[in-house]
């Protein structure tokens, strides 16, 4: 029996009078990959960056409605409690470029002003690296700044970051349309594994990816969401005119 | 380009050929005017070219002529007094005693403390302006009134500060019990820290608003609170544009004359105290040179503008390294 | 984890409110002083102000007519001479952007700018006072130039690099020689970047003293002869306003506020006619 982990209720986002995001209505279940695709301008990201409040950041950008993470709404909750149970992977690795690897993987706690024991903080850094596969990789130059690595590895860098704050839920906003196909698979296969422990939602414009790592699609089109199903039956057999045309390429 | 050319005496050679004037001219006469012109206009360029030349070269000199110049100048003190001068703690012409410490304490105590006071006031500019609020009528007011506080004119800063800055200055030093000159290295430090305040300031806010979006938005998506991506991520990012600012300032703080002098007192023995009277190698300068009556003397205060063109020429280079350092990383 | 976050927050909004205060505190002195100047300055101005000399010690009313057309022909002879150098040596700069004299020459301009202005009138002194026996105008003309140089230079080479390459290729497309195409294309395109660096640089050393003190001298006669001393607006508040005599403080409250309004408006208009004269590329 799933139980659903977020929820949005009639969600509306807007850049000033714009309105980007259409009254979406969507259940996500606890620890599965959900797949959010669409042509480019249709609000995929938008709605995504919806959820952890960082839609708010950018000046003129509002939104109505409510997302409820385990049946709390996270649109009256303080964004920086919502952000520690939320994480987001970019779409270019962003590692902070002045910190070593061991810093950047802790540096949730670091911002946040939380003091751990050197131990503590050992365990932690270990278990999100090894959980994105890059511990055997990097264990031996933890100290060193991370900006050597190979745009693979920093993607899986900040994802282990990302990890390490223990949230429930992790956003992707287009993780692998920055790297070449091999470091593409290399995050697509941890996207199998890290599903055990967490939901992952990721916004993709490339179709493939989504058939191949997601259980369920959610398909955005002009600001709505126009369909939503399981992703063998989305893609073998769409319900709507649209996604039936996205699919097939007549636009992209 | 065409290069420049000698014109054999009217007759057509094959240069004119290849210049293509042939095609499109009807008489010889017409074809030799051209010709003419065409050369001219060569030679012209040629002139033109040069005197550009010239011009570059002309900055060369003349920041040469100014260092040789001092030196030159400077050369009758160094021979008399050595390197003695620059911490001899006595500056008495009359005696023909002659001790630059005085000064260099002087120019020392009022330039950095201005920077210590004026620091927190640019930074503060440069992040509400850089990371706060980047656009609007507020910021953009804000930001033209710190570029009108460094074009008031310095003369207008020691006037201001003598007639207003000084007896406030005085009643304040009745209250805590010292001398109320009310001139003095604190009157001068507080003119200087106002007047410096636009030049770290702006390049702070150009550094803090060069901070990539990607990685305060990864800081934001980790939970932090905007003073948290302040400390974390804008500022050790832009720490070496905000040091090359604090350089600019302190290299201003070190050259200003005019409200200096008129705040300070004019006193050229070692100040006892920051409320004291004093000195800086700038209005001792400005003070003294048309009575310098002896050539050693005259020689001593050039020697300390020599010194000062040194200094402040070393602390704008390095900040002007460090700057580009930092926009081409 | 609630109150730590409460915490954090509040810490946030402190540092806010901490940083707006220090940011707008910062335009208080620029009021104070602007306030305090006109009310001194206003009263004194006035007709007999204009048109006068100052009156010897002890005799009230005198001006500071003087000093007015005294920075006026030094302003103006030391323009003469910075702008056509400061826009041909931007010229220059922004044309040879990889020769080892124009990296020297660059270097140059940069140490220029950070010279305090007392070594400048040091080296005028040096330059024009002593060899031709005598201050004069000419000479502080001279140290106002060599101040205005490396904002013309910097403003006109920033101006013109900014320029696409297109512009001088079609032109030189045209069949036009190099003078026209800088003369004629370049420099009308860039004219507005090119005349804020002008009249920036007319606006700082409107203000500038300490090249004075040695070279211009002052007069507290009416001259218009640059071969003498001459007065200036700086030069009189200066010496006007440390001087022991009440008189004497009135005129140099009056000259403030002239001098004041003047360097503002400058500053001001640069701003407005920049945006207005920008040629859009």
């Amino acid at each position: 029996m799933e139980s659903t982990i977020v929820k949005s209720v009639d969600y509306n986002a807007y850049f000033g009078d714009n309105h980007v995001v259409k009254n979406v209505n969507i259940e996500i279940p606890r620890n599965h990959v959900i797949a959010v695709m669409g042509p480019s301008g249709c609000g995929k990201t938008t709605f995504l960056r919806g959820i952890n409040r960082m839609h708010e950041l950018i000046p003129n950008a509002t939104a109505k409605g409510q997302i409820l993470l385990n049946n709390e709404d996270v649109m009256q909750m303080h964004p920086i409690f919502v952000r520690l149970k939320i994480g987001m992977v970019f779409q270019r690795p962003n590692p902070f470029p002045n910190l070593s690897i061991y810093d950047n993987v802790i540096a949730g706690y670091k911002l946040n002003g939380v003091k751990l024991p050197k131990a503590e903080k050992d365990q932690i850094v270990e278990e999100s690296l090894t959980r994105v596969a890059l511990w055997k990789e990097v264990k031996d130059s933890l100290m060193k700044k991370g900006t050597f690595l190979s745009g693979g590895q920093q993607q899986r860098l900040c994802i282990a970051r990302a990890v390490a704050m223990q949230p429930e839920v992790l956003l992707f906003d287009e993780p692998t349309s920055a790297l070449d196909p091999i470091s593409t698979s290399t995050v697509e296969e941890l996207f199998h594994e890290l599903k055990k422990n967490y939901t992952l939602i990721i916004v993709t414009h490339n179709m493939q990816q989504a058939a191949r790592v997601s259980d369920k699609t959610a398909f955005f089109y002009m600001g709505e969401l126009v369909e939503y199903d399981e992703t063998k039956k989305m893609f073998t057999n769409p319900k709507d005119n649209r996604t039936q045309n996205y699919i097939t390429g007549r636009f992209s | 380009m065409i290069e420049s050319t000698t014109m054999e005496n009217n007759t057509l050679t094959l240069s004119d050929v290849s210049l293509g004037v042939i095609g499109s001219v009807k008489t010889p006469a017409k074809v030799r005017q051209r010709v003419k012109r065409l050369y001219r206009q060569i030679r012209t360029e040629n002139v033109f070219k040069k005197t550009l030349v010239l011009m570059g070269l002309i900055m060369i000199v003349l920041v040469i002529g100014i260092l040789l110049t001092l030196i030159v100048e400077s050369l009758p003190s160094i021979k008399a007094l050595g390197v003695k001068y620059l911490w001899g703690r006595t500056w008495d012409p009359v005696q023909d005693i002659y001790g630059a410490y005085p000064f260099l304490l002087g120019t020392l105590l009022t330039s950095f403390l201005a920077l210590a006071i004026s620091v927190p006031f640019s930074i503060a500019i440069a992040i509400f302006l850089g990371e706060y609020f980047p656009k609007g009528w507020m910021p953009d007011f804000l930001k033209n009134t710190v570029e009108l506080i460094a074009a008031v004119p310095s003369v207008i800063y020691g006037f201001w500060g003598l007639a207003v800055l000084v007896p406030i200055v005085r009643s304040f030093e009745i209250k805590i019990g010292v001398d109320p000159f009310g001139v003095g290295i604190f009157s001068s430090s507080l003119i200087l820290a106002v007047m410096i305040i636009p030049y770290a300031a702006s390049l702070g806010r150009s550094v803090i608003q060069m901070v990539p979006s990607a990685l305060k938005e990864a800081a934001y998506s980790l939970g932090a609170t905007r003073w948290e991506v302040i400390k974390h991520v804008i500022i050790p990012y832009t720490k070496s544009g905000l040091f090359a600012g604090i350089l600019l300032s302190l290299g201003r703080a070190l050259g200003e004359t005019m409200a200096v002098t008129m705040v300070i007192g004019n006193t050229s023995i070692i100040p006892k105290s920051i409320f004291a009277p004093g000195n800086t190698m700038a209005s001792v300068i400005a003070n003294e040179f048309t009575e310098a009556d002896k050539p050693v003397y005259l020689s001593a205060l050039i020697e300390l503008g020599l010194v000062l063109f040194l200094v402040t020429v070393v602390i704008n280079m390095i900040g002007r390294r460090v700057i580009s350092r930092f926009t081409n990383e | 984890m609630n109150s730590a976050v409460k915490y954090r927050i509040g810490k946030s909004k402190a540092f806010q409110w901490l940083t707006t205060t220090l940011a707008f505190a910062c335009i208080l002195p620029l009021f104070a002083i602007l306030f305090f100047i006109i009310k001194a300055g206003i009263t004194k101005i006035n007709w007999h102000f204009l048109v006068n000399v100052p009156k010897p010690v002890g005799e009230t009313g005198g001006g500071i007519a003087n000093a007015l057309l005294g920075t006026f022909i030094i302003i103006v002879v030391a323009a003469l001479i910075a702008i056509p150098i400061g826009i041909l040596c931007g010229v220059y700069l922004s044309e040879n952007k990889k020769s080892k004299l124009a990296y020297w020459s660059r270097m140059c301009v940069d140490i220029l700018q950070g010279v305090p202005s007392i070594v400048v009138g040091i080296v005028a002194y040096f330059w024009l006072v002593k060899p031709l026996g005598g201050f004069s105008a000419l000479s502080g003309s001279v140290a106002l130039a060599i101040m205005m140089l490396p904002i013309v230079i910097r403003s006109t080479e920033e101006t013109l690099k900014l320029l696409p390459d297109s512009l001088k290729e079609a032109a030189f497309a045209l069949g036009m020689p190099f003078h026209r195409v800088i003369l004629k294309v370049i420099i009308p395109c860039g004219i507005s970047g090119i005349l804020s660096g002008v009249m920036l640089s007319v606006a700082r050393v409107a203000g500038e003293t300490a090249p004075l003190l040695f070279t211009a001298f002052g007069n507290p006669y009416l001259s218009a002869n640059v071969t003498k001393p001459m007065q200036s607006l700086p030069l009189l508040i200066f010496n006007y306003a440390t001087s022991p005599y009440n008189d004497w403080h009135d005129l140099a409250w009056g000259a403030s506020l002239i001098l004041l309004v003047f360097v503002l408006v400058l500053n001001i208009s640069t701003k407005l006619i920049t945006k207005r004269w920008k040629v859009q590329l």
